[in-house]
């Protein structure tokens, strides 16, 4: 019988899964991680902008602008502390204004002062208070002008899109992280352990040649992390509302993605192994390589996010690309002939890492 | 010597100038002999003296640096991937996947032999068989041992290497070990083994190649080897009685089989 070499890889890639599923480590890196991320994203409520603030305890509560406030939804207004307590939380930031409206006894008529407190610690929340307060004047003295044409009406038409959740720009993220992590960091530590513990040199000794070794180790990582990969997108979209434009179609794009990251990301592990002197070497040459791309590939917030002299960074990194691409075929619907470039630069990185990993890959 | 008779002398492995330099240093220095079909094969020596490296050689392992070696009429060289279907290899230190049982692990062997096994009955041969769930890390150095020699045995090979087995085991465990290795011969199978034990050497092996720097100093049956030295007047300084201490200690606390 003729000696079969898939047969030998299939093996290994049996023994290589059951190993990994075993393996604490993998587990954690492959799924609990993301999933708590996911989870925490997943119940956080996006879109609507709540401002919370306080109203002065000797504020005037007869007044149109006051009613203005307290109907509109987007406002919290608490009216259950005391002066002192509004200025400590106004300064951390938990309060973004007090509102102290007073009433301006004139000889025969009266008007109101409108003062509002904003602090730095709630910048941009202080503007939009400053904003819809100047709104709610605006109507109060418009009305008190008894101007019922006014020069001016904003009319706002809002165009039906997708709702974008969190969990939509979060669950791509994640899964590319964790293939990230599990590429890397199992794959750099299961190669140097072979070697060290002469696992591999036990399997030199017998009739399986080297490359189907290699292959049947990666098949088996791929094999686990795809089916993380299957896991946690199933589960954002069931629990999480995670959006999969094109049903099962997108599912399986996102898997074609996870498998072509992984590819790469298993090469940066093979140079790390091939490079690293010692065990405890491996988790900080594994960190430089996925600790920037955890930050500035887009895995919580956007790349665009990030100042411009950082941004040719975020633009170079295999992670960056990978996220962008998930994000497009799970949300905007695009195939994948449409992710050209992102496709390209994965590749690229593919070449890239793969010719470097040949060169210091060892054996022994 | 009786047993001797069912060894044929025809050459299973012949060595011939086998050389092997890393850099500057010399570790085997052009050293030839053969091994015959069936019998048990000692190569002897303290550490250092090459025994390893030799072994490495004829198990497809590593490579020479000058010389010929032929296995079962295959040349290393040329026909390294036979050579590997046909020996089972037991490394000095090997390990294995740590998490992974012995029956999965027997499973993982089989597959990379190609060579479809009933796992239980091979742990029932090496006396596993009650450890047949457990993981490699979880056995004594002996257990270790006997595991070892059952995964080189997965692929029925015309020749079993076995590097340094006994180190570091203690006495049950080596018997043990040396009743497994004569049944291994029993069943038909060329034994090589690397020791640096006398007296293992003596009582397990047909003949020994005794090493030294590289080189082989030294061929034959131990008991011809001994009686040689006998005949050239040697005589132990103090008078042998007829058993030692390890005897002692054997019939103390038993020579059954104990699960380490």
């Amino acid at each position: 019988m003729k000696y079969s070499q898939f047969k030998a890889m299939m093996a290994i890639a049996k023994a290589s899964f059951r190993s990994i599923t075993r393996s604490p480590s993998a587990v954690v890196f492959t799924l609990v991680f993301p999933l708590i991320f996911i989870t925490v994203f997943g119940f956080l409520k996006g879109g609507s902008v709540t401002l919370n603030v306080a109203l002065a305890t000797h504020s005037d509560q007869q007044n149109s602008v006051y009613m203005g406030l307290i109907s509109n939804p987007a406002f919290s207004v608490h009216h259950d502390m005391d002066s002192v307590e509004q200025r400590t939380l106004l300064l951390k930031g938990k309060l973004d204004a007090i509102i102290d409206i007073q009433k301006v006894q004139l000889d025969s008529s009266s008007t109101y002062d409108v003062n509002l407190y904003t602090t730095m610690a709630s910048a941009e929340k202080g503007i939009i208070v400053r904003s819809m307060l100047e709104h709610l004047i605006d109507k109060s003295n418009l009305s008190a002008a008894k101007i019922i044409s006014p020069m001016a009406t904003l009319k706002q038409q809002e165009l039906k899109g997708r709702t974008y959740s969190t969990i939509d720009f979060i669950l791509p993220g994640q899964l590319g992280f964790s293939l990230l992590s599990t590429g890397v960091f199992g794959t750099a530590f299961v190669f140097f352990n072979l070697r060290q513990t002469l696992v591999i040199k036990r399997f030199f000794a017998t009739p399986i040649r080297k490359p189907y070794i290699v292959m049947g180790e990666a098949l088996a990582r791929m094999v686990f992390a795809l089916l993380g990969a299957a896991f946690l997108i199933t589960l954002g979209h069931y629990a999480f509302g995670f959006t999969l434009i094109n049903g099962l179609t997108t599912f399986a794009e996102m898997l074609f993605l996870s498998a072509m990251g992984l590819i790469v990301f298993m090469g940066f592990g093979f140079v790390v192994s091939g490079i690293a002197k010692s065990e405890s070497t491996i988790p900080p040459l594994a960190n430089i390589i996925t600790l920037p791309q955890f930050l500035l590939s887009g895995t919580f917030f956007g790349v665009e996010n990030f100042p411009t002299w950082l941004q040719p960074i975020c633009k170079m990194l295999p992670l960056t690309y990978l996220n962008d691409a998930m994000r497009k075929v799970a949300f905007e619907g695009a195939s994948l002939l449409d992710l050209g470039p992102q496709l390209a630069v994965i590749a690229l990185w593919g070449v890239i890492i793969y010719a470097i990993a040949v060169k210091v890959f060892r054996w022994e | 010597m009786l047993y001797f008779c069912n060894v044929q002398t025809k050459p299973i492995i012949t060595v011939k100038d086998l050389q092997k330099s890393y850099g500057d240093f010399h570790a085997v220095k052009g050293i030839s002999f053969e091994v015959y079909n069936g019998e048990i094969f000692g190569l002897l020596g303290p550490n250092g003296a090459g025994k390893t490296t030799t072994l490495e050689i004829i198990e497809t392992l590593r490579e020479k640096s000058g010389g010929s070696v032929m296995v079962d009429g295959l040349n290393i060289d040329s026909q390294a991937n036979n050579i590997k279907q046909i020996i089972g290899v037991q490394l000095q230190a090997a390990g294995y996947y740590p998490s992974l049982s012995l029956t999965e692990l027997l499973d993982l062997f089989a597959g990379l032999y190609n060579m479809p096994i009933n796992t239980l009955e091979m742990l029932s041969r090496v006396g596993l068989e009650d450890k047949a769930k457990a993981k490699f890390k979880e056995l004594s150095g002996g257990q270790k041992q006997r595991f070892s020699i059952a995964t080189t045995l997965i692929n029925k090979p015309k020749i079993i290497f076995l590097d340094e087995p006994t180190t570091g085991l203690d006495p049950q465990a080596r018997r043990n070990l040396w009743d497994l290795i004569r049944e291994v011969k029993a069943m038909g199978t060329t034994v090589v083994i690397t020791t640096h034990y006398m007296d293992e050497a003596e009582q397990l092996c047909d003949r020994v190649a005794v090493m030294e720097g590289g080189k082989v100093i030294a061929l034959d049956t131990p008991d011809t080897l001994i009686d040689n030295l006998v005949a050239s007047g040697f005589e132990r300084k103090k008078e042998v009685k007829k058993a030692n201490l390890e005897d002692v200690f054997l019939s103390l606390t038993g020579q059954e089989w104990r699960d380490e």
